[in-house]
């Protein structure tokens, strides 16, 4: 029952994102609309203190990249249909060091696919979504709280890293109304951006001891910022495959891996003495939860990690399942996605995952799943032989 | 024409002997001097293409980005700089204009503080010399040698219906600084047309050309197009909007409820009789006896026919898991709500309950285990009721639920009729009158 000192409101996710991006910092919200990504637009053209409304995904990306440059904090929110007109575009505010935040709400694919469907589909794209193999900080929302805290710490990401980040959730999240407590919402404080305070000599691309560059606003009358998308050295000036402007290329890679282990999100329920590990994220990280409830109500024992910072994957998720016998990755795509970005095509012998396409992942077909393998140990090798190849060195 | 400028580098730029794009910035680097602009208050976003590499010559602020996305990405610093001191500035080539040319109408039609200047010389000169849009029929390129065989597109003309500002073509010969000021000086979006020689593609592939005669011959008129005063565009900025979570409603507790495990109740009408809303007020109502709850709806995408169907959940315990694989109560007020929950239906427990008005089952469907002995198949109990007829076809929806909650008491029912009478609809019907069953 919920008790009476709760303050109770009958809302969407989609509310909860919004304001907690404004109330961050972010100022300007562009969209092109697209189900199930409409309520943030709509929340979005009431709330934030610049709304525009583009002609397609692509001006989208481009016009938030032209805000962000003169010194305003971007969102999008979009699905895959947009997000793949984004994606060139992405690739350009990546380069040219931009902040700024997209929502991708996951739905039903390929293509058009089901608009009101949901899905957890394209974090194989998103792993993929920088040429080269940089990577691009993916975080995900598995809950209401989640899109309160991760939306407003999106914003701090992208500002501190000058980088677009990607906000993963999905149809169900962002479309379901839900009874929620307002005293469980933390303050959020707006971010505070760093500007270069150096003397004359400006390089737009000369790193921090953080492998982040100073930012300077197109708005500056004393220091003449280049920005480009080229492969450049750190004036900005385009040098094909010159040493500098290679080393400068690959530090955006590192410069995400160094910054993000301070954003390293997840919930961790250990019970001691589990052998068996549930992995998941996303709207299937909800049912997870309750699978393991009931399990525990059954008198077994199990674990559960519910990874939010998707991508770079912290190294301490395979800490974490270093420790399990078995682990089992739930995710609502059909070959899992998450699970073979953890382990490759084919995973060891004792991770298995729980993957379904078009419908939502029930906690009774993850508490099947974990009954299927907690009467098989043979099947299941010990804790550590498989994982001495997996956990990172330290 | 070489002249030193503040604006451009001394050094030689980066091309081919003869290229048109040489005159452009230098032109351009005379305007800007013409103009009283001071370095730091230009932002040059150029395309890519050949033209594009001539950031690096310049001593203003400069932006290299997409190949045909420059007008948009200098339409969004145009509209983040908001400020009409500064000057936005894009080089764009022929090729860039095909691909990105719904980015020139949209900077036009929203009149975007900026001048374009288009280096039309009639092919990609960067890729190797394949046509565009705007190489006129008849030119050869070298991946074409028979020549383009139809008319190009004429970006003077198309800017101008969108609403630029400033339009002007121009022959690039020579010093045309003169019009390059009056472009940068005009408020608003302004384009320039300046057409242009590639030595190293054009020539080769159509020996002996003039620009002058391919203009001529091709109807590139040379002249002003537009000159016109429309408003510019101005970005908004509210920092005054209201906060989203103050506007929300807290629900107080009022009443309470014994239930002990979550239900989930499946509403299927039709578009436009309340499905939505009565599901909402519903699960308010649950909230309001102390309950958790979810809703979520479905329907076609014109939302306006067809079924209209809501999922509910209500819980004692914090709900997680949102998705609805079978539902424990079915309510059905109509035939498109029946033929969409079809699925629904046939997946139902025994221990479910299905209600379904009476006026839409067709006899053929019915089955032994109904309370009035025939129903659609399904393991569950169906009960048929009259919503339709009892409630009217707007609120039979409402009534339904109403009906059913009196049934079951989940919570009191006095908490939903609360809950409805406060609400903005409470003025208009009188629910007090819908609760007797
Ligand atoms: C999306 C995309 N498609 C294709 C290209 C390859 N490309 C580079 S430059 C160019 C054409 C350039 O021609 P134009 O815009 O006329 O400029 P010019 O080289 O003649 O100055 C093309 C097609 C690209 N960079 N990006
Ligand atoms: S290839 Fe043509 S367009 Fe490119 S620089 Fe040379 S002459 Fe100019």
């Amino acid at each position: 029952m919920i008790p009476s000192s709760q303050k109770t409101v009958f809302i969407d996710g989609s509310l909860l994102v919004t304001e907690s991006l404004v109330r961050a910092g972010a100022d300007v919200f562009i969209g092109y609309p697209i189900t199930p990504a409409n309520l943030l637009y709509l929340y979005s053209s009431r709330r934030f203190p610049t709304f525009i409304a583009a002609p397609d995904e692509i001006t989208t990306l481009q016009l938030m990249s032209g805000y962000s440059a003169a010194g305003r904090i971007p969102v999008t929110a979009t699905s895959f249909p947009g997000y793949a007109l984004m994606l060139e575009s992405i690739n350009m505010a990546y380069m040219m060091e931009l902040p700024m935040v997209v929502i991708l709400v996951q739905r039903l694919g390929p293509a058009t696919g089901t608009a009101t469907g949901g899905a957890q589909g394209d974090l194989a794209l998103l792993n993929g979504t920088i040429s080269g193999g940089l990577t691009l900080p993916v975080v995900s929302i598995s809950g209401p709280h989640d899109g309160w805290v991760l939306a407003a710490k999106a914003v701090e990401m992208a500002v501190q890293m000058r980088t677009p980040v990607i906000l993963l959730t999905s149809k169900e999240e962002m479309m379901t109304m839900f009874s929620f407590d307002l005293n469980a919402l933390e303050e959020i404080k707006p971010v505070t951006r760093k500007y270069f305070k150096g003397g004359d000599s400006y390089k737009p691309y000369l790193p921090d001891e953080n492998l982040v560059p100073a930012f300077v606003p197109l708005t500056d009358k004393n220091h003449q910022v280049r920005l480009t998308a080229s492969t450049h050295d750190t004036c900005g000036i385009l040098q094909n495959t010159a040493k500098e402007a290679l080393e400068n290329s690959v530090r955006l890679h590192k410069k995400i891996i160094k910054n993000s282990s301070g954003y390293s999100f997840y919930d961790l329920e250990e019970e001691k003495g589990a052998g068996t590990l549930i992995v998941s994220w996303g709207i299937t990280a909800l049912a997870a939860k309750e699978a393991a409830g009931r399990i525990r109500k059954e008198g077994k024992k199990v674990s559960l990690l519910i990874t939010k910072t998707l991508l770079p994957v912290p190294d301490v998720y395979y800490n974490i399942m270093a420790r399990y016998k078995k682990v089992i990755i739930a995710e609502e795509n059909l070959t899992g996605q998450y699970r073979q970005i953890l382990f490759g095509s084919k995973s060891p012998d004792n991770i298995t995952g729980v993957n379904k396409f078009g419908k939502m992942i029930s906690p009774e077909e993850i508490m099947e799943k974990f009954e299927e393998i907690y009467y098989a140990p043979n099947a299941c090798r010990q804790a550590g032989d498989k994982f001495s190849q997996i956990v990172p060195s330290a | 024409m070489k002249e030193s400028s503040v604006f451009l580098t001394s050094s030689p730029l980066p091309f081919c002997s003869g290229c048109g794009h040489t005159l452009v910035a230098e032109n351009t680097g005379k305007a800007l001097n013409k103009s009283g602009f001071s370095p730091l208050d230009v932002i040059l976003v150029t395309d890519i293409g050949c033209h594009g590499i001539i950031d690096k010559s310049f001593n203003t602020h400069t932006v290299h980005g997409l190949h045909g996305r420059s007008v948009a990405l200098a339409s969004g610093i145009s509209a983040g700089l908001n400020n009409p001191e500064k000057k936005v500035i894009v080089f764009i080539g022929d090729g860039g204009v095909s691909i990105g040319m719904q980015h020139i109408l949209d900077a036009a039609h929203n009149n975007y503080n900026m001048t374009v200047v288009v280096h039309n010389n009639m092919l990609y000169g960067m890729t190797g010399g394949q046509p565009s849009e705007l190489t006129p029929m008849g030119f050869k390129t070298p991946t074409l040698p028979q020549g383009v065989d139809h008319p190009n597109h004429d970006i003077c003309k198309l800017a101008v219906t969108a609403g630029a500002n400033y339009v002007r073509r121009i022959t690039g010969i020579g010093d045309y600084s003169e019009f390059f000021a009056e472009a940068f000086m005009h408020p608003g979006f302004s384009l320039l047309e300046v057409l242009e020689n590639c030595p190293s593609y054009a020539q080769k592939a159509n020996p002996g050309i003039k620009i002058k005669n391919i203009a001529a011959e091709s109807g590139y008129e040379e002249k002003l197009f537009a000159s016109g005063d429309r408003k510019i565009y101005k970005t908004r900025i509210n920092t005054g909007t209201k906060s989203l979570i103050d506007e929300s409603k807290c629900i107080a507790p009022a009443y309470s409820s014994q239930l002990e495990k979550p239900v989930r109740i499946m509403l299927s009408g039709s578009a436009g009789e309340g499905v939505q809303n009565a599901a909402e007020f519903f699960a308010k109502a649950a909230i309001k006896s102390g309950l958790h709850a979810t809703k979520k709806g479905s329907y076609p995408v014109t939302v306006g026919v067809g079924f209209s169907s809501a999922e509910i959940i209500i819980s004692p315990e914090e709900i997680f898991f949102s998705g609805f694989p079978v539902p424990d109560i079915l309510i059905i007020t109509s035939q498109d709500g029946l033929d969409y929950a079809r699925g629904s239906l046939s997946s139902m427990k025994p221990e479910g309950r299905v209600f379904i008005d009476n006026s839409i089952i067709p006899p053929a469907l019915w089955n032994s285990r109904s309370a009035n002995s025939t129903g659609p198949a399904s393991s569950s109990t169906i009960t048929s009721h009259d919503f339709r007829g009892r409630a009217g076809r707007k609120n039979a929806a409402l009534y339904s639920l109403a009906y059913y909650l009196n049934i079951a008491k989940f919570f009191p029912p006095e908490a939903f009729l609360e809950t409805l009478t406060e609400s903005r609809l409470g003025e208009k019907i009188n629910f007090k009158g819908m609760f007797t069953f």
